[in-house]
């Protein structure tokens, strides 16, 4: 295929002319991408907006912000909204306003800070320009602790992954590796748990975290989610493909369970391993109702916590809450952008006839 | 270097018995091969002696201790793999040290062995290559080098050729032998394949269907089955195999009746009762071809393969009698044409005579 992205992005059936199916294919897709990235796209606009171009109607895509001049008003300096007026000649000026009162605005002409003209506010247009309302992300990070909660996400997402991918891989090396009686029935009660939801057993969970006094420590939230079903049963059926062949060879190597576990069946499974970590990452990450329930005290919170915070009973900070939601998307996007070669690279699938 | 005794060994998955109780000793520095059709149990038993597998009944003694409840790292044996099973995540030096460091064996010293085993094996610019980036044969060396370095007490190898071409197969066992005889170790070594068994082997152990058929030198089973089916198996290609019924037996001869009515004499006495079935075996090469009438039986050629320096004929009897088809050898070429009939005469001192339980009547007085 020629001409590099265009050619690769406009690629058909045949080189020649475009099928029925190709038109159908491209439209579907960019109906997918559109689905996808179309929320995220206007959330990562909306989070540059100011407060005052949130709720305005109708929306508008890009963040703009209305042009102020500085004019000098009675002796004093201010700073005004500048307006595209619309005159009852018909000509048309930028003029500043200084109020509002009722359906009439009281404007100035910059240039001519002396002569005040009173326009009905209908024949007025704001004049926009494209501005980045950077203050909705420095306000958080700086007020209101954010870097705080910032570190103690990253903190539990770490600790709570490592530990994860520990047990859950040692659980499946056992369930795989294994032959003893009662195999099936403890993989048995161990996917069965993914039938609990986790409403039912939030109230037990938060009496043992209580007496184990746990509440209010980052723990309370790494611990009791640590092993996963579904992490134990994905890593099992990962090791069973590999060949019991090197289990056997590493054994005639003298290597001792634990060697076999961590120098040989770990690095096999690392295709497996990468899968648990994304998911156990974006679980993490985005985990809010337990934190939500362990965590009072602010300085502990994580960041889905600490959004929430931004939404009181009577008025909600959506320039905050977006901005913040930007920060708490973005080591998301960065591990899943390194991690997700691992999932379709097979290691293990050589070496063996 | 070690001496392995199997007493009356026993395998059993739930109700079926895999193994019926297998006796086999095998000294310090022999190289013994199990052999048998697929099926038959000797990877079965190859993988009790390792450890990989239990033992349901009977005792596996290695240099005299009983080592059935030891596991298979703690025995001090070596085994090198049909699939080769190298991690696929390590190098080949990394693959043959890993054993080694698992005995915390010092530095400098796996370096050492390691390095020897590669050059012994030829694979020493091959140290830091992955698996994948090895040919077949490659692999097999390497396999074979992880066994190496460990110095095992003995070496298990289970059908370690089977995966390579024919040409590879031939190069590799030639190695093999000459490994042996270099480095003297104990071996076992399982294979379906009775060539690489006849050339390999200080002895050879038949299996078939979990039974131990025969054990003995690689001549002595070829020159003297114990039965029927170590008469079939063992010799490629295979012996001709008649049936017959014993007319009358005195103490030199013996008078045989064959299927469509012919008779033959054997020149050797059978300890049986006239009226008894037998089996007539005689291996290709001890049945020489004549014009018409001149021999023991007349046969139409079916197909003659000419090798070069010999030549196949497998010509089957004409007429009703359910006389089977026969392989004939005969050094040197021969052009036989497809349906031109020959007489076959058997060389009758070189025959085996079999009971019909398919156990040993009499071998001919050639193999005396």
């Amino acid at each position: 295929m020629s001409g590099g992205v265009l050619g690769f992005l406009t690629r058909r059936r045949e080189a020649r002319a475009w099928h029925w199916t190709d038109v159908f294919t491209y439209v579907y897709l960019a109906l997918g991408v559109l689905l996808m990235f179309g929320p995220v796209v206007w959330l990562v606009l909306s989070s540059f907006k100011t407060q005052a171009g949130l709720v305005e109607f109708p929306p508008t895509f890009l963040p703009l912000a209305q042009v102020e001049v500085e004019v000098e008003v009675r002796g004093k300096l201010r700073s005004l909204p500048l307006f595209r007026v619309t005159m009852d000649d018909g000509s048309v000026r930028e003029l500043a306003q200084i109020r509002r009162i009722g359906i009439i605005a009281q404007m100035v002409d910059p240039e001519n800070p002396a002569e005040t003209v009173r326009v009905p506010i209908a024949d007025r247009e704001p004049i926009r320009e494209f501005r980045l309302a950077w203050s909705n992300y420095s306000d958080p990070l700086e007020k209101f602790n954010f870097l705080r909660y910032l570190w103690n996400s990253v903190f539990v997402t770490l600790m709570a992954t490592i530990i994860t991918l520990l047990i859950n891989s040692m659980a499946a090396f056992g369930l795989a590796i294994y032959e003893f009686k009662g195999r099936t029935l403890a993989l048995g009660f161990v996917i069965g748990t993914l039938m609990i939801p986790i409403t039912v057993i939030l109230v037990p969970v938060y009496l043992v975290v209580t007496e184990l006094g746990m509440v209010n420590s980052l723990w309370a939230v790494i611990i009791p989610g640590a092993a996963t079903p579904t992490g134990v049963f994905l890593l099992r059926q990962y090791m069973l493909t590999i060949p019991r062949d090197l289990i056997e060879a590493a054994r005639m190597d003298k290597a001792s369970e634990w060697t076999i576990y961590w120098r040989v069946v770990m690095p096999l499974s690392l295709p497996a391993l990468a899968v648990l970590a994304i998911f156990s990452i974006m679980w993490r990450w985005n985990e809010f109702l337990w934190p939500l329930i362990v965590l009072t005290r602010s300085e502990n919170y994580t960041l889905q916590v600490g959004l929430n915070a931004f939404q009181g009973e009577l008025n909600v900070q959506w320039h905050y809450v977006l901005a913040m939601t930007v920060v708490t998307l973005l080591p998301v996007t960065v591990v899943f952008a390194f991690l997700q070669r691992f999932i379709t690279t097979g290691i293990a699938s050589s070496g063996m006839k | 270097m070690a001496h392995l005794h199997l007493r009356a060994v026993q395998k059993a998955y739930n109700s079926v018995q895999v193994i019926h109780g297998a006796d086999i000793e095998i000294l310090d520095g022999e190289f013994v091969v199990l052999v048998g059709p697929s099926g038959c149990g000797k990877s079965t038993l190859l993988r009790m002696i390792a450890g990989l597998e239990e033992v349901t009944a009977g005792d596996v003694e290695i240099d005299g201790q009983r080592v059935n409840h030891i596991p298979a790292s703690d025995r001090g044996l070596a085994m090198v793999f049909q699939s080769y099973a190298l991690y696929p995540h390590m190098t080949v030096y990394q693959n043959m040290a890993f054993g080694l460091e698992n005995t915390r064996m010092p530095k400098p010293e796996i370096d050492s062995r390691v390095r020897r085993a590669g050059e012994m094996l030829r694979i020493t610019e091959l140290l830091q290559r992955k698996p994948k980036q090895l040919s077949g044969g490659q692999r097999q060396r390497v396999a074979i080098g992880r066994a190496i370095v460990r110095d095992p007490k003995i070496f298990l190898f289970d059908e370690p050729l089977s995966n390579l071409d024919a040409e590879l197969r031939v190069a590799m066992r030639r190695e093999l032998a000459a490994l042996h005889h270099e480095i003297g170790g104990t071996m076992i070594y399982v294979t379906h394949d009775q060539i690489e068994a006849m050339t390999l082997a200080n002895r050879i152990v038949v299996l078939n269907r979990g039974r131990v058929e025969q054990i003995g030198a690689p001549l002595e089973l070829y020159n003297r089955p114990a039965n029927l089916f170590v008469a079939g198996f063992i010799g490629s290609p295979r012996m001709n195999l008649l049936e017959g019924t014993v007319v009358e037996t005195d103490a030199d001869h013996t008078l045989l009746r064959l299927p469509g009515d012919r008779t033959w004499t054997l020149p050797f006495g059978l300890d049986v009762a006239p009226g008894i079935s037998v089996t007539i075996g005689a291996r290709p090469q001890h049945i020489a071809t004549g014009a018409p009438g001149t021999g023991d039986i007349d046969v139409v050629v079916d197909l003659s393969e000419q090798l070069g320096g010999e030549t196949y004929f497998y010509a089957t009897p004409p007429g009703p009698g359910g006389l089977p088809q026969m392989t004939v050898h005969e050094l040197g070429q021969h052009t036989v044409a497809r349906g031109q009939t020959l007489s076959l005469r058997f060389h009758p001192e070189q025959v085996h005579v079999f009971a019909a339980d398919g156990g040993i009547l009499r071998h001919g007085p050639g193999h005396a």
